[in-house]
C-alpha cells in the first residue's frame, strides 16, 4: 500500500501533466501520498523520486520543509492547537492542556490506540475566532476547554466522520481539467513570442 | 559549476579607497579577492552558482544610494560601485554572523580533522569577536554517520553553507545528500538507505568550510600543520587533473585538487582522489624478482636481475632479431619513461611496441586535428563516440555535462549502452554493436543534426566504446564525421593514464601489425623471444583474455617492469623489476589534449624499486647502447626540445590512420550482442591496491532490456549462462532500459566472473543467453 | 451590522464593499450565485478591449498589493521584460501572517471572484498560465476553489479560447504544505518549483524578470486579484472615488485579540482610523471588559506595536511607515491592560523562530536564541543582561536604528519604518520586532522580571586554540 494505487497512480500523473516542469508536482503528490497512507512512507517517496525524475534525497528535502508532511505512522486525527498571539492572548494554552487531559498524550504524541495525534501549531488564520484548532485542518473557532473534551469525545464516538476525512484528505474534491478546455502545460523553453491575445507589435503588459 | 575563465571586460570600482578593475559580470567578492582584499565567506565558492546563504560576506556597498550592508557573493559588481570591507557597520556585521555562526558549532577544533585548515577556525580569529555569550544547549545529533564508505558527516559542526549539497547538485548532478527539516532544525543528509555514492563525493570534503565531513580514508591520520605538500597531476584517467599531494612522515596521505582553469576547476573524481592509497599497498614490489620454479618468485640483486635481463635481450637479438623482442605499456608512466623506452627500442631495433593493450583507439587518432577541453566545453556541438565519460574520465564528464548544462553547447551523442550525460544530450542516439559507423552515417543526413553541426565549432570526444566490438567502428566514424565537418577537432578518450604522452613519444607500433593484439598472436605463435611489459598487465586489461593468456604463456621469456606485482607477472614473469610509481617520481605527463604537466615526486620509492626510464637507460647500457642522459631533466629537457613544455600543449607529430571501411557483420548464429566497458572502479592495480576503493568494485553482471528479460524468462538478479565461441561465464542479471534489444552489456573488472573470457578476434561479439 | 453563521469573523456592516459584495449569500461561493449578482461581467468586459488597454486601467485604479508590501498592482505588471514569453501568474493563497486571514475567507466565500481576476490579470499582462497556491491547512478552501475552477472550466470561462475570444489560459490549483516562508513571493515560487520554500535574493532574482522556471511571473496576492473584477466592471474612476488618493478603493482588515467584536472588515481604504476600528459601533465596539488598551500590533505578526497615542492614526500605509510601523497584511492584534507583554512577544518570537527557512544564518540561528533568551526572561529566569543580548542578538539581524512609535509617557520620538536587515527576507528581523518593539515600549515590565547581571561565564573562542 505504501506505492500508489492504480486510482491514485492515474491521478499523480494528471498532477504532473498540468505543470510545465514535473517537480511542480512535488507537493501535491507528497499530499496524495499522505492521502492514500495517513503518512508519507519511504516507498512513496521513492516513487514520486522516480514520477518526477528527481534524487529521493530531493523529494525528502521538499517534504521535511513543509510542517504538514508527516513522516511516520500519524492519528486518524491529527489535531493542531494553535498557539500564535490571538490565540494565546485569548487562552489557547488551555485547550492544550484540556486536550492533553483528555487524550492522556502530551503535544507532538499519539495516542495508544492510534486515533489522536496532538500538535501544537502556529497561526491557522482565524484569529478573529481565538482560540481555535483545527482537527485533519477543518476548523474548530472560539473553543473551550470543555469544547475540546466534547470534541474528542464526537470524535471518538465517529460522531464527526461525514464532516472530518481520516488525516491526510484536504479537499475531498480534486480539481479536474478537460481535456477539451485544457490549454495544457509547455516547457517553458519552447514558448517563443506572445499569447495569442497580445499583439506582438504593441507590446501591451509591457509598454 | 561556474566558469570564472571566460569575461575580459572590465569595470572599474572602488574597494576600501582603492580603484580596482573588475570583471564584467563578477560578483564584488571575486573582484575584491583578486584585488587582494579578503572578505570572510562560508557559502562562496567560486565555481559554484552563488547562493547567499552564510551572510558573512555582508559589506557595505554603496551604488548611488548610500552605504548598504549587501552579500558580496550575490552583488555582481557595476561601474562606480563604492565598496567598504572594512567599515565600522561591515566590522559589526561580520562579527555578529560569526558569533551566530559559532553559537552551535561545537568548537572540538582538537579533536578535529579540519583543525588547523578550516575557514571557520581561521575566520573566527580574523573576523570574529573573539567571544560567545551563547551560554544554551547546543544541537546535539548522532555523530559521524556515515554518508558513504568514503565520506562521514557530522552534523553537529555543519554550519549548513549549501557548499556539499550545491556541489553534489549543480556540479555533480548527484543530488544524493540534501538538506532535511527546517530552520534551527535543518541539516544536511542522505535519503535513508541510499548512501552518496556519487563518483565526486571526496570534493565535498575538500570543500566543506568546517569539519563537518571527512574523508575516511584520511581520518585523524594527521593534521594540517604535519603535512607537506606538492602539486603533481592525477595519473588515474588521461584527463591530467591538476593535484596537491599531501604526505606526512614520507607517506602520501590524501590527494586534493587544485583548479587548474584549462582541466579540473578544482574537481577530482573520488578513484583519483583515494587511489593513493595504492602506493604503499602490500602488493607493491620491492625488490627485483626472478622465476626460480614455475611458481616462485624469489628475490634478487638489481645487478643480479639486469644482467639477466640483457642476456635475456641480447640472446633473443642474437638468435632470431628484433622482431622477436616486444615491448607492451608505458601508458602508467611519465613521458620521460617513455621517450627512454622507446629510445631503448629504437637502439635496439626493436618495432614491436605498444602503449595500448587493445583497449583504445589506434595511434592515428592522435595524427587528427586535436581539441582542447575548453574547446569541448565551448563548442556549439560535441559529438560523442566514446565509453562512458562519467565511469572513464569522470572530469572530462563534468566539464562536457557543465557546458550543456549551464553553456551553450549541445551534445550529441553514440553510444551503444547511453552514459551519464544522455540526459543532458540534444540528441542520444543507440548504436547497434557493429553498425555504429553506419549509424553515424544515418544521423548526419538528419538535416536538424546537420543544422546544429553547421551552426559552430564541432568537437568530436572519441573512444573505445566497446571493448567487444572492433575499433575500426569508432575510427570509421571519426572519419566519417570529419569528412562532414572538415573544421571538426578530436578529443581522444584513450583512458589510461600517461597513455597519449606513451605513444607521442614513441611507444606507438610502428607497423600496422605491431600493435598489442599482433604482438601477443605472434607470442601465441611462439614468435617472441622477450615481451617486456612496462606497468601493463594483458591478462587484466586485454579485452580477449584467452589471447593475453596465449601470448604470456607463448612468449619464451616475460620480463615485466611493474610498481605492483600484477597477474601477469605472477603468472608469467620470468624477471620482475619493482618500478617506481605516481608521488615517487618526477617528470611530466600528456593529457589527452597533449597538454603536458608536471609530476612530483613526495615520498621516497618503496624498497628498491627504480623509475623507468632509469632502467631504460641502464638496459640500453649494459647492450651497448648510451640513450646520452643521466638524470630525468635530461630527459625533460629532450622532450621538450621536441615540444613537450609543461604547462602547454604538445603538438608533435603522430601520422593519421589510414581510412577505415567496415562492413556490417552479420549475425553468427548466437541471439545477443555484447557490450564491454569500463566502470569507475574496476581491476585497475591502483584500485584493487587502494582499500577504501576497491570495495567499491562491484559485483558484476550483465544488463539487458526488460522485454529481453522477459522474453528469456528471468527477473533481476537471476543468474544466467553467457556463451559464445570462446567461452561461458554465468554472471547475475539487471534490467536496464536504455539498451537497445538484442543488446546486454556488462562492466569488466568487477568480482565477477570475468566477462573477457566471451571476446574473440572478430568485429563483434555474439553471444548466447541462457537461464541457470 | 449582520455577521454570518456560515462566514464566521466577517462583519458586513453598512460601507461600500468591493470584495466581499457576496458573503451575505449562504450560496456565495456557487457559480450560479456568482452569475446571479454579475460574476464575469469584468471578464467579459475586459476581452472586449485591447490586453494593453485593461492594463492601463488597472494601472490607474492604483490598486495596491494587499499581501504585505503595498506595492501598486498595474505597475508590478509592466516590470516584465519586454517581449520574454511565457510569463506567468502565480496568486499567493498561502496567508499565513499572524493575526491576517482575509484571503482565506476569500477563497471560501468568493472563489469565482479570484477566479475572475486572475483571468483579468493574466488577459491584461499577457500571462499565459496561472498557479493558485492556495495554504496547504486551508481545506475548505482548497475544496471551493477546486469546485470553482471545475464549474468554470465546463461554463467556458477558464481554458481554451475563452468565451469564443483567443484569450486562452489555464488556471492550476496548487496547495502547500505549512510553511510560512512560502508566503514571500521568491519562496513561493521556489516552493511551486517543487523545492524547498526558500527565499531568493531580489536581485537578480525579482520574480517580474526573473521568476518561475526563470521566467517573468507575476505574484499577486489573492484579495489584489480579487478587487479586479469590480475594477473591470465599474471603472478605475469609481475605485479611485473610494478611499484617498494614495490608497483607493477598500481593503480587509482582520481586528483580532482583546476587542469586543472581533472580526474581518472591508473597510474604507486610508480614511478609517485604528480608533474607529477598536472602539466604532460598526467594529470591534471597544476593549474586553472595557479594559485599558495596552498596545496593537497595526499591521500583522510582523509590524512593530502600536500603543494607545497612535490610535487616531488613519489605516494607511505611508502614516502608519512614518509613525514606525506598517500596515503589512491588514491584520491588528489587540492586547489589553491585562496583558503579559513579555509572554506576548514570545508567542510572536517562536513563531517566526519556527518558521525560519534555515537559510540565512541571522535568521535561523538569531531567531531560536532570541526565543530562548525571552524564553529565560518570561520565567523569571533572566538578567538585566538578557535584556541588552536581545538587543545586541537583534542588532545581528536588523543593523541600525529600528522602527518603533512614539510614547508621549516615556517621552519616545518614533523611528519610521523600515529597518535594515542582514537576511534575505523578512522573517528574521520578524522574530526580532516584537521583541524590540515590546522592549522598547514598555522597558518596566522587563525590569520588573529580571535579576541583576551575574558574573557570566563566558565562552572564549580563544581557548580552543589555533594550530596555524
Amino acid at each position: 500500500m505504501a506505492r500508489f494505487n492504480d486510482a491514485n497512480l492515474t491521478t499523480a500523473h494528471e498532477i504532473i501533466a498540468r505543470y510545465p516542469r514535473p517537480k511542480s508536482a512535488l507537493i501535491p503528490l507528497l499530499h496524495l501520498a499522505q492521502e492514500q497512507n495517513g503518512y508519507v512512507t519511504d516507498e512513496a517517496m521513492r516513487q514520486i523520486a522516480e514520477l518526477v525524475g528527481v534524487t529521493p534525497a530531493e523529494v525528502l528535502g521538499t517534504g521535511s520543509f513543509y510542517e504538514m508532511f508527516r513522516f511516520e505512522p500519524t492519528g486518524r486525527y491529527l489535531i493542531n492547537i494553535c498557539g500564535t498571539m490571538s490565540c494565546a492572548l485569548m487562552g489557547a494554552r488551555e485547550l492544550l492542556h484540556a486536550a492533553e487531559r483528555s487524550l492522556g498524550i502530551h503535544a507532538g504524541g499519539t495516542t495508544p490506540d492510534g486515533l489522536f495525534t496532538l500538535h501544537q501549531a502556529e497561526c491557522q488564520a482565524a484569529c478573529t475566532e481565538a482560540p481555535c484548532l483545527q482537527v485533519n485542518y477543518r476548523y474548530r473557532f472560539k473553543m473551550t476547554p470543555e469544547g475540546v473534551e466534547q470534541l474528542i469525545d464526537d470524535l471518538r464516538a465517529g460522531k464527526l466522520d461525514d464532516e472530518i476525512p481520516p488525516h491526510g484528505t484536504l479537499a475531498r474534491v480534486r480539481q479536474h481539467i478537460p481535456s477539451d478546455r485544457a490549454v495544457g502545460a509547455v516547457d517553458p523553453d519552447d514558448v517563443v513570442g506572445p499569447p495569442a491575445w497580445i499583439p506582438v507589435t504593441v507590446e501591451g503588459a509591457g509598454s | 559549476m561556474t566558469d570564472i575563465s571566460e569575461n575580459v571586460d572590465t569595470v572599474e570600482i572602488t574597494v576600501n579607497g582603492k580603484a580596482i578593475a573588475a570583471k564584467k559580470g563578477e560578483m564584488v567578492i571575486a573582484a575584491t579577492d583578486r584585488a587582494g582584499e579578503h572578505i570572510p565567506r562560508f557559502c562562496y565558492h567560486p565555481r559554484m552558482a552563488p547562493v547567499g546563504m552564510c551572510r558573512q560576506c555582508l559589506v557595505e556597498i554603496d551604488t548611488g544610494r548610500g552605504p548598504m550592508l549587501q552579500p558580496s557573493c550575490m552583488v555582481p559588481v557595476a561601474p562606480g560601485m563604492v565598496v567598504d570591507t572594512e567599515s565600522e557597520t561591515t566590522k559589526r556585521a561580520q562579527e555578529g554572523i560569526l558569533e551566530l555562526l559559532l553559537a552551535n558549532h561545537p568548537l572540538d577544533c582538537p579533536v578535529c580533522d579540519k583543525g588547523g585548515e578550516c575557514p571557520l577556525q581561521d575566520q573566527a580569529f580574523s573576523h570574529g569577536p573573539g567571544e560567545s555569550r551563547y551560554v544554551e544547549e547546543k544541537r546535539h545529533y548522532e555523530k559521524p554517520i556515515d554518508i558513504s564508505p568514503l565520506v562521514k558527516l557530522d552534523r553537529e559542526r555543519c554550519i549548513l553553507c549549501d557548499r556539499c549539497t550545491r556541489f553534489a547538485d549543480e556540479v555533480a548532478g548527484d543530488a544524493l545528500i540534501h538538506f532535511v527539516e527546517r530552520g534551527n532544525a535543518t541539516q544536511v543528509m542522505t535519503y535513508p538507505d541510499e548512501p552518496f555514492s556519487s563518483h565526486f563525493s571526496g570534493n565535498t570534503v575538500q570543500i566543506c568550510p568546517v569539519g563537518a565531513l571527512t574523508a575516511t580514508p584520511y581520518r585523524f591520520k594527521a593534521r594540517p600543520w604535519d603535512l607537506e605538500q606538492v602539486d603533481s597531476t592525477c595519473t588515474s584517467c588521461s584527463v591530467g587533473c591538476r593535484i596537491s599531494v599531501h604526505s606526512s612522515r614520507d607517506r602520501v596521505l590524501r590527494f586534493q585538487g587544485v583548479d587548474d582553469d584549462d582541466v579540473n576547476w578544482g574537481w577530482l573524481c573520488d578513484r583519483g582522489r583515494f587511489n593513493f592509497e595504492s602506493v604503499h599497498a602490500d602488493v607493491r614490489v620491492g625488490d627485483p624478482l626472478i622465476r626460480t620454479a614455475p611458481d616462485r618468485l624469489e628475490p634478487t640483486s638489481w645487478s643480479g636481475a639486469m644482467a639477466i635481463t640483457a642476456d635475456l635481450i641480447s640472446a633473443a637479438l642474437a638468435s632470431a632479431g628484433a622482431e622477436s623482442v616486444a615491448v607492451l605499456g608505458g601508458a602508467r608512466g611519465t613521458n620521460e619513461d617513455a621517450w627512454a623506452w622507446a629510445s631503448l627500442a629504437d637502439a635496439i631495433g626493436v618495432e614491436r611496441r605498444d602503449a595500448q593493450l587493445d583497449d583504445g583507439l589506434p595511434a592515428g587518432i592522435l595524427g587528427m586535428p586535436r581539441a582542447t577541453i575548453r574547446d569541448a566545453a565551448s563548442a556549439a556541438t560535441v559529438v560523442l563516440v566514446a565509453p562512458d565519460l562519467k565511469e572513464e574520465m569522470p572530469i572530462l564528464h563534468l566539464r562536457l555535462r557543465h557546458a550543456a548544462v549551464e553553456g551553450n553547447t549541445r551534445i550529441i551523442e553514440f553510444s551503444p549502452t547511453g552514459s551519464g550525460l544522455t540526459k543532458h544530450a540534444w540528441r542520444s542516439i543507440r548504436t547497434p554493436v557493429g553498425a555504429t559507423s553506419a549509424t553515424v552515417a544515418a544521423t548526419l543526413a538528419d538535416p536538424e543534426v546537420a543544422a546544429q553541426l553547421a551552426s559552430g565549432p564541432v568537437v568530436i570526444v572519441a573512444g573505445r566504446m566497446n571493448l567487444a566490438e572492433s575499433a575500426d567502428q569508432v575510427m570509421a566514424s571519426v572519419q566519417a564525421l570529419t569528412a562532414a565537418v572538415p573544421t571538426a577537432t578530436v578529443l581522444p578518450a584513450l583512458r589510461r593514464g600517461n597513455v597519449v604522452g606513451a605513444l607521442m613519444a614513441g611507444l606507438r607500433p610502428k607497423t600496422d601489425d605491431a600493435d598489442a593484439r599482433s604482438i601477443l598472436a605472434a607470442a601465441a605463435q611462439g614468435e617472441i623471444e622477450v615481451l617486456v611489459l612496462v606497468g601493463a598487465d594483458p591478462l587484466a586489461d586485454l579485452p580477449d583474455a584467452d589471447l593475453a593468456h596465449r601470448g604470456l604463456a607463448g612468449a619464451k621469456r616475460v620480463i615485466s617492469l611493474d610498481g605492483h606485482l600484477s597477474a601477469s607477472s605472477t603468472e608469467f614473469a620470468d624477471v620482475v623489476l619493482p618500478a617506481a610509481v605516481m608521488a615517487e617520481k618526477s617528470g611530466t605527463t600528456t593529457n589527452i589534449e597533449g597538454r603536458v604537466s608536471t609530476v612530483t615526486q613526495k615520498v621516497t620509492v618503496h624498497g628498491t624499486a627504480r623509475p623507468d626510464w632509469m632502467v631504460a637507460v641502464e638496459l640500453a647500457s649494459a647492450l651497448g647502447h648510451d640513450l646520452g642522459v643521466s638524470s630525468v631533466d635530461d630527459i625533460t629537457a629532450r622532450l621538450a626540445g621536441a615540444g613537450a613544455v609543461a604547462g602547454s600543449i604538445w603538438q608533435g607529430s603522430v601520422p593519421p590512420g589510414q581510412p577505415v571501411s567496415v562492413g556490417t557483420s552479420a549475425p553468427n548464429g548466437y541471439d545477443m550482442r555484447l557490450v564491454l566497458s569500463r566502470v569507475l572502479y574496476d581491476g585497475a592495480v591502483s584500485t584493487r591496491s587502494s582499500a577504501s576503493i576497491a570495495a567499491l568494485i562491484g559485483p558484476g553482471g550483465v544488463s539487458m532490456h526488460p522485454l529481453d528479460m522477459e522474453q528469456l524468462g528471468v527477473v533481476a538478479a537471476d543468474e544466467v549462462r553467457l556463451s559464445t565461441d570462446r567461452g561461458s561465464i554465468v554472471l547475475g542479471v539487471c534490467p536496464d532500459e536504455r539498451l537497445d534489444r538484442g543488446t546486454v552489456w556488462i562492466p569488466i573488472g568487477q568480482n565477477s566472473e570475468d566477462p573477457r573470457l566471451l571476446v574473440g578476434g572478430g568485429a563483434v561479439t555474439d553471444i548466447r543467453i541462457e537461464r541457470v | 451590522m449582520t455577521s454570518y453563521s456560515w462566514a464566521p469573523g466577517f462583519v458586513a456592516g453598512d460601507r461600500p464593499r468591493i470584495v466581499t459584495s457576496r458573503f451575505e449569500f449562504e450560496d456565495s461561493f456557487t457559480l450560479e450565485r456568482y452569475l446571479a449578482t454579475g460574476g464575469y461581467a469584468g471578464l467579459r468586459a475586459a476581452i472586449a478591449r485591447p490586453a494593453a488597454e485593461v492594463h492601463e486601467e488597472v494601472r490607474s485604479s492604483t490598486l495596491l498589493g494587499r499581501g504585505g508590501a503595498g506595492f501598486p498592482a498595474g505597475v508590478k505588471w509592466g516590470l516584465t521584460p519586454e517581449g520574454v514569453f511565457p510569463r506567468y501568474l502565480v496568486v499567493n493563497g498561502d496567508e499565513s501572517e499572524p493575526g491576517t486571514y482575509k484571503d482565506r475567507l476569500l477563497m471560501e466565500r468568493d472563489p469565482h471572484q479570484l477566479i475572475e481576476g486572475c483571468l483579468i490579470a493574466c488577459y491584461a499582462a499577457g500571462l499565459s498560465r496561472c498557479f493558485l497556491y492556495i495554504r496547504g491547512e486551508m481545506a475548505l478552501a482548497q475544496e471551493r476553489m477546486a469546485t470553482a475552477l471545475n464549474d468554470a472550466y465546463a461554463a467556458g470561462y477558464i481554458g481554451k479560447n475563452i468565451l469564443g475570444s483567443d484569450f486562452s489560459v489555464d488556471i492550476v490549483l496548487h496547495w502547500g504544505a505549512g510553511a510560512y516562508v512560502v508566503g514571500e513571493e521568491t519562496a513561493l515560487i521556489e516552493s511551486l518549483e517543487g523545492n524547498r520554500g526558500m527565499p531568493r535574493l531580489k536581485p537578480p532574482y525579482f520574480p517580474a524578470a526573473i521568476g518561475l522556471y526563470g521566467k517573468p511571473t507575476i505574484v499577486n496576492n489573492v484579495e489584489t486579484l480579487s478587487n479586479l473584477p469590480w475594477i473591470a466592471t465599474n471603472g478605475a474612476a469609481a475605485y479611485t472615488a473610494i478611499g484617498t488618493e494614495s490608497s483607493p478603493g477598500t481593503r480587509m482588515v482582520a481586528v483580532s485579540g482583546h476587542v469586543k467584536r472581533p472580526g474581518v472588515y472591508e473597510i474604507v481604504n486610508g480614511t478609517t482610523t485604528f480608533r474607529d476600528l477598536l472602539y466604532g459601533e460598526e467594529f470591534c465596539q471597544g476593549i474586553r471588559d472595557d479594559n485599558e488598551l495596552k498596545a496593537f500590533v497595526p499591521g500583522g505578526g510582523s509590524a512593530p506595536w502600536f500603543l494607545p497615542d497612535q490610535l487616531d492614526l488613519p489605516f494607511e500605509g505611508r502614516l502608519v511607515g512614518a509613525a514606525g510601523s506598517m500596515l503589512g497584511s491588514g491584520a491588528i492584534m489587540v492586547m489589553d491592560s491585562t496583558t503579559d507583554i513579555p509572554a506576548a512577544a514570545l508567542t510572536l518570537t517562536r513563531f517566526y523562530a519556527h518558521e525560519s527557512c534555515g537559510k540565512c544564518v541571522p535568521c535561523r540561528e538569531g531567531g531560536t536564541w532570541l526565543m530562548r533568551i525571552l524564553e529565560r526572561v518570561v520565567e523569571g529566569q533572566g538578567t538585566t543582561e538578557d535584556l541588552d543580548l536581545l538587543l545586541e542578538v537583534g542588532g545581528s539581524i536588523c543593523p541600525g536604528s529600528m522602527p518603533h512609535a512614539a510614547s508621549a509617557e516615556l517621552g519616545l520620538e518614533a523611528t519610521p519604518f523600515p529597518y535594515r536587515m542582514t537576511t534575505i527576507c523578512f522573517v528574521g528581523p520578524s522574530a526580532y520586532v516584537p521583541v524590540h518593539s515590546a522592549i522598547t515600549l514598555f522597558p518596566s515590565e522587563f525590569a520588573e522580571r529580571v535579576a541583576p547581571a551575574r558574573v557570566r561565564t563566558r565562552i572564549p573562542v580563544t581557548a580552543v586554540g589555533s594550530a596555524q
